[in-house]
């Protein structure tokens, strides 16, 4: 029970407890004061959005405080749950059935078994290196050449996104720093934390402030304002939280910029994923916010770059 | 009891999403068509009815498939409450017996107050386009010209578990339930079944 223990950890929770207290009520004297119709809808799935980050921030909770293996098996699910979510929206063919069982039920499930156990050696390169060779070779023994190059990228595409990348998460609880030991949960906490609350203080800031469209091909609701707004706002929530890492305050926020701007790009890059097949979202599992892969987009991309940024500059 | 658990395993492997354009789940007497690519559509399709429902609708499947052990004539009997249908002449009978008898079948069960379940392809197809109806769904509704038939689209079915596989995939799928359309007085029998193959088909492409 490392929440007993942690005073870093008890008040982070704390603090996101009355964040979420300020914004659900905010939210109701907001939808009260709301009479016009089109605010509404917007009102509406902003309560919605905040309802669900109650559920998140309550399974991401109670995941930190069973312990690291807690942890693991949460993201391992995300990762299984995105991965159908992505699987679903490529154009795979019957033949390729044999590498998607093969994808869900032995590799993800090895990757985050690796995980851990803190293989580092090992899970770093299981789906870079032997699930893609593995993959490509598998859909070519089924015999169907018909579109292979596109079918082999996108099983493999989504193995990198949704496993590979995701599972530098709970990699971190695994993480030895120089003079710090395994700080663990922290460091878990503060990379959600920042790419999460980036994510919504962009939203914020985009709806309060929103005027030149900085990616109209890709995602048109993201604006120059709310990006700057948000990469700025959540670097200096990231600086503020440094007396919980093994941080000093000025790396804290430059590790947040880093995480911002990362998870900027993952949003972006899913953005451009769900254009190509025609969606505006991944899923409808979550209310307000779509699938689990619109959900953890950004953390696909700020996971692995913050592990192995902090690893380099940190581990011990 | 049963039914339930196997309703809920049903839907988290599937992981539809359902939607209801143009009708609406009520317990009137109804026979649902969908299109027919994989051995999980019926399941599915009666999974996500609502539980009431479940219990008033019977699935129309092929004797031959279904009695060929002790669990799927259980699942037959028992759970599903099937409408088992010859598929395989007995030596000697005439031709056509089979399909009078399956279409008596089928107008027996909705005696009752019971709802049917129909591929009306006859078989699973690879998924990308429909086969032509079979002509029991034309006598059944001739039978019971007041009959509301709704058309049903399964998507995706066919990739969690294709043809020939035993393990699925869990991706996830999408069920279209359309709006109901009846046998029009002196409407030839083509005309109406490929109305009906139409209807289904329309529903891949419906927003």
């Amino acid at each position: 029970m490392t929440l007993l223990h942690d005073v870093g950890l008890q008040r982070l929770f704390g603090g996101l407890i009355i964040l979420l207290v300020v914004a659900t009520v905010v939210g109701r004297l907001i939808e009260r004061r709301t009479h016009d119709e089109r605010a509404m809808a917007t009102v509406r799935n902003l309560n919605a959005r905040i309802n669900a980050w109650w559920v998140m921030s309550v399974v991401f909770a109670l995941a930190v405080v069973v312990g690291p293996i807690g942890s693991v098996v949460l993201f391992a699910l995300l990762s299984f749950l995105a991965l159908r979510e992505f699987i679903t929206l490529v154009p795979t063919r019957p033949s390729d059935h044999g590498a998607l069982l093969w994808s869900f039920f032995l590799i993800t499930p090895l990757q985050y078994l690796l995980v851990a156990v803190h293989w580092y050696g090992l899970f770093t390169i299981l789906i870079p290196v032997y699930a893609f060779l593995f993959l490509a070779l598998r859909i070519a023994i089924s015999g169907d050449t018909t579109h292979f190059l596109e079918r082999a990228s996108a099983i493999q595409w989504a193995l990198m996104i949704c496993v590979y990348s995701l599972s530098y998460a709970p990699a971190l609880l695994g993480l030895s720093i120089r003079g710090h030991g395994t700080p663990g949960p922290t460091l878990l906490l503060f990379l959600v934390i920042v790419v999460q609350g980036s994510d919504v203080l962009q939203y914020i800031f985009g709806k309060l402030f929103g005027r030149r469209k900085i990616a109209p091909h890709v995602s048109p609701s993201k604006t120059l304002e709310g990006f700057v707004g948000g990469v700025a706002a959540a670097t200096i929530l990231g600086a503020l939280l440094w007396w919980a890492t093994p941080f000093t305050f000025w790396q804290a926020g430059l590790q947040a910029l880093l995480i911002a701007l990362t998870g900027f790009g993952g949003g972006l890059v899913m953005s451009a994923v769900k254009r190509d097949r025609g969606v505006k979202d991944f899923g409808n599992i979550i209310a307000g916010h779509g699938g689990i892969l619109d959900r953890v987009d950004s953390l696909t991309f700020a996971a692995p770059i913050f592990f192995h940024v902090t690893r380099f500059f940190f581990g011990g | 009891m049963m039914a339930s658990v196997l309703a809920a395993v049903a839907q988290v492997v599937a992981g539809s999403s359902v939607r209801w354009l143009g009708s609406v789940p009520t317990d009137g007497q109804r026979v649902f068509i969908a299109n027919h690519s994989s051995h999980f559509d019926f399941i599915v399709l009666w999974s996500y009815l609502p539980s009431h429902l479940r219990r008033l609708t019977r699935p129309v499947a092929a004797r031959d498939y279904w009695e060929r052990d002790a669990i799927r004539r259980y699942l037959a009997a028992s759970v599903f409450n099937a409408v088992l249908i010859d598929r395989v002449a007995a030596p000697g009978s005439a031709a056509g017996q089979l399909g009078r008898q399956a279409v008596d079948q089928m107008a027996g069960a909705l005696d009752g107050r019971h709802s049917l379940i129909l591929f009306p392809e006859g078989t699973r197809g690879p998924g990308d386009d429909l086969a032509p109806f079979r002509s029991g769904l034309y006598h059944l509704c001739h039978n019971r010209p007041d009959l509301d038939v709704i058309p049903v689209y399964l998507e995706n079915l066919n990739r969690i578990l294709p043809k020939g596989h035993l393990l699925p995939v869990p991706m996830l799928s999408r069920i279209t339930f359309g709006a109901p359309f009846r046998l029009q007085p002196a409407e030839e029998k083509d005309a109406f079944l490929e109305r009906a193959r139409q209807a289904v088909r329309a529903l891949k492409e419906a927003a």
